[in-house]
């Protein structure tokens, strides 16, 4: 049988959502399943990749996974690997999971496959590409374990109910892998829901002209309620809002009942990140912007005027 | 200080990528160029050598015409270049890339590799991780600022929920975001000195390599056209955009 593991995420001892809808697909993968979950509070979180289909857990406490970047991880790993030769590994699109594929590809010296949207065999994934107008099928040869990163919310999770074996990694660390030092942390401070949990997203673009402009999207959260604010990566970049509100290819993905695009132009690596959202609004000067042509209901107009109008029906009615 | 950067030579970076008969990106015959992407990083490692003195070499793995990546890297203040070409890279994957260029970079001594978090028509966005752990080197990745004091390498690093500060000796490597410098421009002086910079262009044998080592793990079996959203009403705002908004949203059930 297959063995097909999933590389799990965790903050405090929660599972990522991401890794519990990595463990939901390789389980119907039909394979045996194990999770690896390293940093603090890696043991509280293995119950619940057990819930979700992890008949083992490797698990590992210890500080020292969060204190120097990937390489304590791929370390531990790439052990864990050599001794139970996985087929395949699972990992989410994130910043600190592609650290860890990566260095891991260059040991085990097998394929990576990032941006995949879905997984259909142990040798076999699928993605989406030119800003997922087209679906691509790819064959994975070479030797095991295949490396996979996976689009966030491309599956739903669904807990099993199982329970899974917690087996304890090995924590000694040879001095080359703690050459990086995390030395601070700045964590920013979020008001209102997660822009995943959110039934409304209002995104703002280069169209709002000035980073004052983003209190008016805030606003308009405030009087929808449930809705959060997101961003494209041209403002993150300058600088106006933080990168955890970046919605697009190299952001987060969003399935909100509703997406607001405020002087948004639409470039595909946007698109990618919202356009599975249930209905679409787009607002922008550009008849020809590119958003139009995915949006439920397009507005050509100046997003400085329309939205403070829409935020004062919202309050008075 | 010897500092490295990576560049890459993307086909056509801001039109309508095509797919070839093999399914491969088409990157011949079509305008390319320096992937804007690379040029955050090209001045984060000219700022260094300003600072700390040295020397700037730009690194590149592509088909011919990729020489012109690295012309434009010169031409905006980078000192010499190698470029490595050849048939049998052509459909490489990110494995095979990561050990040519590691390859390329252990010819001479380093300090310090720079690269882009991802590039705009691959978007692996894990080659240069994997190139780290070739050299031997740490890997600052998605850095939004970059320092480098008392002899160490200093970054602000991108995390979903903030930034953290991570610090490292070197030799290592570090992957910066767009927004960590404001790249300069090529000047004409630039652009004529460029010419005279000097670009090795090692073989794949002179790497040490075999095209066995660089033959392609993945291969695309199907490509489908994927489900299109259409697109609906448009309206022209004439002062009663706001209302048809708030009805919109009253019949999605979210007010
Ligand atoms: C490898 C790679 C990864 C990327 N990843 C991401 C990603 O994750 N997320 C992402 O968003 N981008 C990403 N990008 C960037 C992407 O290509 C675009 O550059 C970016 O999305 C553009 O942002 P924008 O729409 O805010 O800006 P612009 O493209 O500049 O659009 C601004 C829009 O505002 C409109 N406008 C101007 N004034 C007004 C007004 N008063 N009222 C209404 N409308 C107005 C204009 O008509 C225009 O359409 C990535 C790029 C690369 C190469
Ligand atoms: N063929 C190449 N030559 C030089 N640098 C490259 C090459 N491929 C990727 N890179 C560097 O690695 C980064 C990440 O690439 P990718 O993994 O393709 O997204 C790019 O932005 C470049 O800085």
């Amino acid at each position: 049988m297959a063995g097909i593991w999933v590389y799990a995420e965790q903050a405090g001892g929660q599972p990522n959502a991401s890794a519990l809808e990595l463990l939901t697909k390789a389980r119907d993968l039909g394979g045996e399943v194990a999770a690896v979950v390293l940093g603090p509070g890696a043991k509280e979180a293995a119950p619940a990749l057990g819930e979700h289909g992890a008949a083992t857990v490797y698990a590992g406490d210890d500080p020292v996974f969060d204190d120097h970047l990937a390489q304590p991880r791929v370390e531990v790993l790439h052990r864990l690997v050599d001794e139970h030769r996985p087929n395949l590994i699972l990992f989410a699109s994130s910043y600190d999971s592609r650290d860890v594929a990566g260095r891991l590809q260059a040991r085990t010296a097998s394929t990576l496959m990032s941006n995949a949207s879905d997984v259909l065999a142990p040798d076999r994934a699928q993605t989406q590409i030119f800003g997922g107008t087209k679906v691509v099928d790819v064959e994975l040869a070479g030797p095991d374990p295949k490396l996979v990163l996976i689009r966030p919310k491309a599956f739903a999770a669904e807990p099993s109910g199982g329970t899974a074996d917690v087996v304890d990694v090995p924590t000694d660390m040879p001095d080359e892998a703690k050459r990086a030092r995390v030395v601070e942390r700045h964590e920013e401070e979020a008001s209102g829901p997660k822009l995943e949990d959110a039934s409304v997203i209002i995104s703002g673009g280069r169209g709002l002209q000035d980073p004052k402009n983003f209190e008016l999207l805030q606003e308009l959260a405030k009087a929808l309620g449930k809705a959060a604010v997101g961003a494209t990566r041209a403002v993150v970049d300058a600088g106006w809002v933080p990168y955890s509100m970046q919605i697009g290819q190299t952001g987060i993905t969003v399935k909100p009942e509703v997406y607001i695009a405020v002087g948004i132009s639409g470039a595909t690596q946007h698109l990618v990140g919202m356009k599975e959202s249930k209905r679409i609004i787009a607002l922008n000067k550009d008849p020809d912007a590119p958003i139009f042509r995915i949006a439920d209901l397009g507005v050509v107009g100046d997003a400085l005027k329309v939205l403070p109008a829409v935020t004062e029906k919202l309050r008075s009615s | 200080m010897n500092v490295v950067v990576l560049a890459k030579y993307v086909p056509n970076p801001t039109g309508t990528p095509q797919l070839g008969e093999d399914h491969l990106l088409v990157r011949e015959g079509v305008e390319g160029s320096l992937d804007p992407g690379d040029e955050p990083a090209i001045e984060a490692a000219l700022e260094t050598v300003e600072q700390a003195g040295g020397e700037v070499t730009v690194v590149s793995m592509g088909p011919a015409p990729a020489m012109e990546a690295v012309r434009k890297a010169l031409s905006i203040g980078v000192h010499k270049g190698a470029l490595i070409t050849d048939d049998a890279l052509r459909g490489s994957d990110t494995l095979a890339t990561a050990q040519v260029l590691a390859s390329a970079i252990q010819l001479q001594e380093f300090d310090l590799v720079f690269a882009a978090v991802e590039s705009t028509d691959g978007y692996t966005g894990t080659l240069p991780q994997t190139l780290a752990e070739f050299l031997g080197v740490p890997a600052l990745t998605f850095a939004r600022k970059v320092e480098l004091k008392d002899g160490a390498i200093r970054i602000e690093r991108q995390i979903e929920t903030g930034y953290e500060v991570v610090e490292a000796p070197l030799p290592a490597l570090v992957t910066v975001t767009a927004g960590a410098t404001t790249p300069r421009y090529p000047t004409l002086k630039g652009i004529m000195q460029a010419k005279q910079k000097p670009v090795d262009q090692p073989s794949l044998q002179d790497l040490g390599l075999t095209a066995e080592n660089v033959a392609a793990t993945q291969s695309v079996t199907k490509v489908v056209d994927a489900p299109e959203r259409q697109a609906g009403e448009v309206i022209e705002d004439d002062g009663s955009a706001a209302d048809r908004i708030v009805q919109f949203l009253k019949e999605a059930k979210v007010v």
